[in-house]
């Protein structure tokens, strides 16, 4: 009954064969994406959510849905050149440029602290707190579960810029970390996108 | 409790040794089988809830237990058997024991995140049953958690609960993801999606449901617990919020809950089928095509329960159609089951009693299924124990049966040894006469106007609640002989043999119980799991 192979794990499916031989793919990604569905899914309930609420709960005397625009637009604008700069950063690691790539992380990390400064400016000159209305619960719920996504986000990349160190985990043709990052990084900007879009200017 | 590495696997580890399955095992079939007794023993704890609750229901008037005990108990025994029981074992026990073998892998594709997903259901299960022992202060609002009931409970024992099902969300989510990895992208090379057995389909379609509806749960729980503790008023209406949104996300996972209880069971029930009646399993690609319908219609019928919840005319028109048309492949799969069983040399042993106990069983679960689905009917029995009837019929004599069943199919598989069937089918009598007793009548009391989750009803029901109650004692008793069986067989019971039920799928291809890493050489392929009678195409 005794195995003389070591049981597999994903580490070593990654490097290629399994002891029998039988090949497989980097299936990591695929379960990261399947995860980020199941993300997306919980933020697709707070948007139903919102958006009925939105429909038909009338707000009591006094409350607003107006938002100020300006910081959440530069923002946005933050969020999505963070993405490209992400881009960047894969494509020099996978170019064998490990400093740039570095670099272009800790842009893309300054990029997403930037972000969630300007987010905390924001709420610190809000008119309303988070249980004045029901607007003003949803709003902050909203921003802030996107807000902690970003915070996990910045401190991945923390975690992926130390790694593309000399002797680091990351290499040319060993990524997966940087990958990870850079999927969740993009999923994030998406839904800042969707929320953007149903929170400030519906 | 030890953290292993993979270095430790290195056949160092025995799969006899005790002390495995209470480690940080990364193997599947050690975390399937941790699955499988932490499922049992909550199992016993939820039965024991349900035990004071038919104990408190033989008399008309609240004696027994207080209200508030009764609605805390009934609120332990629904969150223990669903989330604690019927999902870890039916997916996670089964699930991580034969998917690999299966698809002709050595584990799951994420065998860490899979330890992970076990180890998160012990914290859960303690941190939930422990909130009972705060005095006042268990959750009372019921498995559902509407609000504004869950809002006016006492706070801190509906926070735990709400931690507790957060918890067990995720490692349901995380299990879904390793599924869903497993069986795409782990298959043996040659092995195609539609060579598969019939539990891989189920659990990949259960898969995608849990992935696609508990992330909502979780949501909708978070924003509860901030009504609770931050005292937002998503839910409070006196603050004016809405309490029917609640209910929509929650029936977004709860309804295709259902589905995830049940898919795998289906599943399971078309693995013992064909092997016991020695005949292929009837109607392959229509099974197939039937349960990816399910998941597809499984996710847009939740507001069904939700029908005297001042539901639109045009919402329940929408909901009524829909659920009406899961019964066309649930009924594709019934008599595939019968065409199965048609002309088979049927073995009639226990796990073929059970799984042909869990057709009937579940045959009459789904018409009243689909009464409850038409909303003159619905509006009528909403919220009383028919409504607990029909559920019951689903979830204990549908998915309760087929785990019992798979029990004795695979525990030679797990030990090497047979259960021993004199044992077995007494078990089976004592569990389908106390379930029929216990659930049966309770459709009568529902159809008289009996409401459900209360302590006291009137008089004129006690009779029918006195006959329920009898089948509750009957099946508390119908747990012995299966323990005593199971205790008794690990110890002295008859060698299976490595196939004892000349099965061809793939798990019985090897050793009983198998090897650390499945195989003791090449995985098999199996091209045809269920050439029964036909030649034999397995080549090993």
């Amino acid at each position: 009954m005794t195995s003389t192979t070591p049981l597999q794990d994903s580490v070593t499916i990654e490097a290629g064969h399994s002891p029998a031989g039988e090949g497989h793919g980097d299936f990591r990604l695929f379960g990261l994406a399947t995860f980020l569905v199941a993300d997306g899914m919980t933020f697709a309930g707070f948007f139903a959510a919102y958006l009925t609420f939105r429909a038909v709960n009338p707000l009591p005397e006094g409350g607003i849905y107006e938002l100020e625009l300006l910081l959440p637009t530069i923002n946005t604008v933050v969020l999505i050149i963070s993405s490209f700069t992400f881009h960047r950063a894969g494509k020099e690691c996978r170019a064998g440029q490990l400093g740039a790539s570095r670099l272009w992380l800790a842009i893309t990390g300054g990029l997403g602290a930037i972000f969630l400064a300007g987010q905390m400016v924001e709420y610190f000159n809000l008119p309303f707190s988070l249980t004045d209305n029901l607007f003003a619960s949803t709003f902050y719920a909203l921003t802030g579960f996107h807000g902690l996504h970003v915070t996990l986000g910045v401190i991945c990349i923390a975690i992926v810029a130390l790694q593309t160190r000399q002797g680091g985990r990351i290499s040319a043709s060993d990524h997966f970390g940087l990958e990870a990052a850079e999927l969740y990084w993009h999923f994030v900007d998406g839904i800042w996108v969707v929320l953007y879009g149903i929170l400030y200017l519906l | 409790m030890t953290l292993a590495n993979p270095s430790d696997f290195d056949g160092n580890l025995q799969p006899q040794g005790w002390l495995r399955y209470f480690s940080f095992s990364l193997d599947h079939k050690v975390i399937g089988l941790q699955y499988l007794v932490c499922g049992f023993i909550f199992y016993l704890i939820g039965g024991a809830l349900a035990g004071v609750i038919r104990t408190e229901l033989i008399s008309p008037i609240s004696d027994f237990v207080s209200r508030e005990t009764y609605n805390e108990v009934l609120t332990l025994h629904g969150t223990v058997m669903i989330f604690l029981w019927i999902v870890p074992v039916v997916n996670g026990a089964f699930g991580n024991y034969l998917i690999p073998f299966y698809v002709g892998a050595r584990d799951m594709a994420f065998p860490r995140l899979n330890a992970v997903a076990f180890w998160l259901i012990p914290p859960a299960g303690i941190l939930l049953i422990s909130s009972y022992f705060i005095a006042g202060a268990a959750a009372q609002s019921g498995w559902t958690a509407y609000p504004p009931l869950s809002l006016t409970t006492p706070a801190a024992g509906q926070v735990v609960w709400i931690l507790s099902v957060l918890l067990l969300g995720g490692s349901s989510i995380f299990g879904g993801i390793n599924f869903i990895a497993t069986i795409l992208k782990l298959r043996r090379p040659g092995l195609k999606l539609m060579m598969l057995p019939m539990y891989c389909w189920a659990m990949l379609g259960t898969s995608v449901l849990v992935v696609l509806s508990t992330p909502v749960l979780a949501g909708t729980l978070i924003l509860l617990s901030f009504d609770i503790i931050a005292h937002t008023g998503f839910f409070n209406p006196t603050m004016g919020g809405n309490v029917v949104v609640y209910q929509h996300l929650f029936w977004f996972y709860s309804h295709p809950a259902v589905y995830i209880m049940v898919l795998p069971a289906f599943g399971l029930v078309s693995e013992i089928l064909p092997i016991h009646a020695r005949k292929p399993l009837f109607g392959y690609t229509t099974m197939v095509y039937s349960i990816m319908a399910i998941v597809f219609l499984g996710l847009i019928v939740w507001a069904h329960h939700m029908f005297t919840s001042g539901t639109p005319p045009w919402m329940r028109l929408f909901f009524t159609i829909a659920t009406s048309f899961i019964a066309v492949p649930t009924g594709i799969k019934f008599f595939n089951w019968l065409a199965t069983l048609w002309g088979g040399k049927i073995a009639l042993n226990s796990a073929m009693l059970f799984s042909c106990a869990f057709i009937v069983n579940f045959v009459f679960g789904g018409i009243t299924g689909v009464a409850l689905a038409q909303v003159p009917f619905d509006i009528h029995v909403h919220d009383t124990y028919f409504v607990v009837g029909h559920f019951h019929y689903i979830v204990y004599g549908g998915t309760v049966f087929v785990i019992f069943g798979s029990l004795y199919h695979w525990y030679p598989k797990f030990t090497g040894r047979l259960l021993n069937e004199d044992l077995g089918r007494l078990h089976f009598l004592l569990t389908f006469v106390g379930f029929n007793l216990c659930f049966a009548p309770q459709h009568w009391l529902g159809l008289n106007g009996m409401p459900r989750r209360v302590a006291e009803y009137d008089p004129a029901f006690t009779t029918l609640n006195q006959v329920s109650s009898v089948g509750a004692l009957l099946m508390a008793i119908s747990t012995l002989p299966l323990l005593i069986n199971v205790v008794v067989t690990a110890i002295n019971g008859k060698e299976a043999g490595d196939n004892p039920w000349n099965a061809l799928t793939s798990e019985w291809l090897t050793s009983s119980p198998p090897p650390v890493e499945n195989w003791h050489g090449e995985a098999p392929l199996v091209t045809e799991p269920y050439g029964y009678g036909q030649h034999q195409e397995t080549k090993a």
